[in-house]
């Protein structure tokens, strides 16, 4: 009989499922992906074929075109691959679409989350803790100092600024896929009904939201408006485009940008960020460590991000942890 | 420290120079004494408390959390402060929150010993939400760090209550915080201070870089840029005293420059070390080698005054006996410096020569031939230029001797703070001590952190992510496979490398992405530099 857990390997460019010949969010083209959610640093297009839910999938498609290959896997199903290796597609509550991936082989189970949070998301199911025997978890935000602040205080803290300013607009730098949309729907939750205007870059994402059942409100395009009628409304841009050109179109903007980073003072300065809001999709360190406890797996594998704090935090509470090194997975706009 | 606190934030976040001016004048306005006088302080000079120093912070900070888990916050923040003011550990239910007042958590703090440190910092820390902890922190530990300057602080309150930012400047150095004197004459119209008898510091006029431009010399005069440290010499009310370039008082540091001055004046110049380097009337000056090693000292051995004699090569006069010549044009100040001359004995003052040039085209092949390591280029002054504090486009420029290059090779990057916070943008990187194909080793030359672009940063702060291969704490060591173009002043002999060598000012020229790290330089070829 082989070694425990000797059939999965985490590798530079992904997590490879070695009965099955499968990869979990390979940063290069395989034969056959198992992919957690449609973010670029996990789904990549030019697989043979692609295993994600509908939702990820439907991303991939406007993204990177991938429609040939694509295998949807819809939350709680189980699709059985070669080699014995069951995979089960769990609720994450990162994004839209976005999954664990629960993989079961000669009795035993490794969960790999991808990218997740415990906070409610109304743009996307709640994460589900799902017991198993090694848990691989990300560590983007895996430093003590990260805490996110209930965002219904940041939404207040926008909608504030919005009304010190009737003249002026605030632009919100957000990720193009889940953040701007939650903070959009966050807005509509905390009672803002005007219409947001969004960048150009944006429209197809939060149309693809709307098609799934989530509710934008009215939206509009920046490009078919003045720069008067943009005074004291929302826009919402990707992070890249606050301090482009393309921003001098608008009314003296109030630079704003959701992201959990903002916690960090000279992380927005370094932005140029005059409203910082620190709204995130990844765990803060309490629910990364929380999260730990709760599925308290025999073995903790830690990836992307601030790796060497929560192994270190491990090592504190007696849990066994190992850091993988995997390539590329760094989200520095989130 | 509330008030105190959102104004910190919100010039953190602030990028309109406008906007910083119009938030630190509305605070300057609508805040009692001393409250505001000590943030003042804080903003312009930074405030210093003996007890607490940023080891302190961090001492008390891993004394309630994992030490480990402290040091990695820290280092991905980048600022000690605000890593203590997000990780400070919320205060029992029961605990006293009523915030300090700025003058109360001041006088707290001066009061605190080192030992009595351990236990009032925290009490104080209780009693603030994180941006206070951020604020309090920040103003105990001196530099603020936010992006506003010293002058930017004083022309707020210039703007605050309608006065002339000059009158500032001048009466500012003869003053202490909480500045009572200051907010009495600019906000309630009484008497300005009275300074004149004050041994006070005038704040430098100082040069923008000549890079393209090209003077007339019929407008401009030539001078060497010597390489020492600029000081102001200021004697009044019976005192001498020695001042650095930031305004410190570097008296203590040289005492023989106290008893040699013995009427009222306000002069400028480069102060030097006696040798047979850089000339001069009255003879040379030895390199910043050995001007080094009466930097920095509180007090000066017999042995060292003997060895490292130290005299000042004076540019201009400010003040003299009880004539302000600030306002002359430079020509005529010049006259007025050279006239000084008989009184100042040779032991411890000369002239700084003008450097005669017809045109721009001869001054420039003139610059060209001084290869003396002592001489840092040239300085162009405008022949009727006052004396200004601080930039003034079209007066003053210096002209630097173009820089030595050498291809480096990166060995190991450390993260940067303040505006670089959580980048690795401090990189240390070496030469070949033989023929790399043969086997031979890289030796660290020297570290740099400037020269390159925020893109650039962002790219090699990528590079070092993804090709760490070791770590030391906070130090990555990374694959040696990228060559830098350093750009130095000058090359020494120094224990400080294992290489045997150190640059002075090395800062990156260019990323050569497309250069096999094999064809980086050797040692010897940076030790063939070496002028002196």
């Amino acid at each position: 009989m082989a070694a425990p857990f000797s059939w999965i390997r985490p590798e530079p460019h992904g997590i490879h499922i070695v009965p099955a010949d499968c990869w979990v969010d390979p940063s290069k083209p395989v034969d056959r992906a198992l992919v957690t959610h449609g973010h670029a640093d996990h789904a990549r297009g030019g697989h043979g074929q692609t295993v994600a839910t509908p939702e990820t999938l439907a991303i991939m498609d406007l993204r990177y075109n991938t429609r040939e290959g694509a295998t949807p896997v819809a939350y709680g199903e189980t699709i059985r691959m070669p080699g014995g290796v069951d995979a089960t597609y769990i609720p994450a509550g990162h994004v839209l679409g976005s999954a664990q991936i629960l993989l079961e082989h000669a009795g035993e189970k490794v969960v790999v989350t991808g990218d997740y949070k415990r906070r409610p998301d109304p743009t996307c199911p709640p994460f589900e803790v799902t017991p198993c025997d090694i848990f691989i978890t990300e560590a983007t935000f895996g430093l003590p100092l990260f805490t996110h602040p209930p965002i219904a205080e940041e939404m207040r803290k926008l909608l504030d600024r919005l009304a010190a300013h009737p003249d002026r607009c605030v632009l919100v730098g957000a990720y193009a896929l889940g953040k701007a949309q939650r903070v959009i729907a966050e807005l509509r939750a905390a009672g803002h009904h005007q219409p947001i205007y969004l960048h150009g870059a944006m429209e197809k994402m939060c149309r693809l939201y709307e098609e799934h059942g989530v509710a934008l409100g009215e939206l509009r395009l920046v490009a078919d408006h003045t720069k008067d009628d943009l005074r004291g409304h929302v826009v919402v841009c990707p992070p890249s485009a606050l301090n482009d050109r393309w921003s001098r179109r608008l009314p003296e903007p109030i630079t704003a940008m959701a992201s959990g980073w903002m916690r960090v003072r000279q992380r927005a300065r370094q932005r140029n960020v005059e409203l910082p809001l620190v709204i995130s999709d990844h765990a803060d360190w309490g629910e990364l460590t929380r999260t730990i406890e709760e599925v308290d797996a025999q073995e903790n594998w830690i990836t992307h991000g601030r790796e060497e704090a929560l192994l270190r935090w491990c090592q504190l509470h007696q849990r066994r942890a190992r850091a993988l090194a995997l390539v590329g997975y760094e989200d520095e706009d989130d | 420290m509330e008030q105190f606190a959102t104004l910190i934030d919100a010039l953190v976040y602030t990028r309109s120079r406008n906007e910083k001016l119009r938030l630190i004048a509305e605070y300057l306005r609508g805040t009692p004494d001393p409250d505001r006088g000590w943030a003042l302080a804080a903003l312009a000079d930074g405030l210093d408390f003996p007890a607490v120093k940023s080891s302190t912070i961090r001492n008390l900070l891993k004394d309630r959390l994992d030490p480990v888990l402290w040091t990695l916050s820290r280092d991905f923040v980048g600022d000690t402060a605000e890593t203590a003011s997000l990780l400070w550990p919320p205060p029992l239910e029961d605990t006293e929150r009523t915030p300090p007042t700025v003058s109360e958590a001041v006088d707290a703090l001066t009061a605190m010993t080192r030992k009595s440190v351990l236990t009032e910092l925290p009490e104080l820390l209780d009693r603030l939400d994180p941006s206070g902890r951020y604020a309090l922190l920040k103003l105990a530990t001196g530099g603020m760090r936010i992006g506003v300057s010293s002058r930017l602080a004083k022309t707020a309150l210039a703007q605050a209550f309608d006065v002339s930012v000059e009158d500032v400047e001048e009466y500012w150095h003869g003053l202490t915080a909480p500045y009572p004197e200051l907010f009495a004459w600019a906000a309630d119209g009484q008497a300005p201070p009275d300074i004149e008898n004050l041994p006070t510091f005038r704040p430098f006029m100082l040069a923008h870089p000549l890079e393209e431009t090209v003077v007339d010399m019929a407008q401009y005069a030539a001078e060497w840029k010597w390489d020492g440290i600029r000081v102001q010499l200021v004697r009044a009310g019976e005192e001498t005293r020695v001042y650095s370039r930031s305004g410190d008082d570097i008296s203590a540091t040289f005492p023989e420059l106290l008893e040699v001055l013995d009427f009222p004046a306000v002069l400028d110049g480069e102060l030097l070390v006696r040798g047979a380097h850089q000339g001069g009337e009255a003879g040379g000056a030895a390199s910043f080698n050995a001007l080094q090693q009466r930097l920095g000292r509180k007090t000066v051995s017999k042995k060292m005054l003997a060895e490292y004699p130290a005299f000042v090569r004076l540019y201009d006069v400010l003040l003299h006996d009880g004539k302000d010549c600030r306002a002359l044009p430079w020509e005529q100040r010049r006259e007025q410096l050279e006239a000084l001359m008989p009184r100042l004995p040779d032991s411890h003052f000369d002239l700084s020569e003008v450097v005669a040039a017809d045109s721009f085209a001869q001054l420039a092949t003139i610059r060209e031939g001084a290869r003396d390591d002592a001489i840092e280029g040239l300085m162009l002054k405008r022949r009727d230029s006052p004396y200004i504090a601080g930039r003034r486009v079209g007066y003053w420029y210096k002209w630097k001797r173009d820089p030595l290059l050498i291809d480096c090779v990166l060995m190991y990057a450390q993260r940067g703070s303040g505006k670089r916070s959580s980048f690795f943008s401090d990189y240390t990187f070496g030469c070949w001590n033989g023929d790399p194909d043969a086997g031979a080793e890289l030796l660290p030359v020297g570290k740099a952190y400037s020269g390159f672009t925020d893109e650039e940063l962002k790219k090699i702060d990528k590079h070092v992510r993804q090709n760490t291969t070791n770590r030391f704490g906070p130090v990555r060591e990374t694959e040696k496979i990228l060559v830098f173009e350093v750009a130095f002043d000058s090359v020494h002999e120094s224990k400080r490398h294992k290489s045997g060598l150190a640059m002075r000012f090395p800062r990156i020229h260019r990323i050569r992405w497309d250069k096999p790290a094999h064809e980086a330089d050797r040692i010897e070829a940076l030790r063939a530099l070496i002028r002196d």
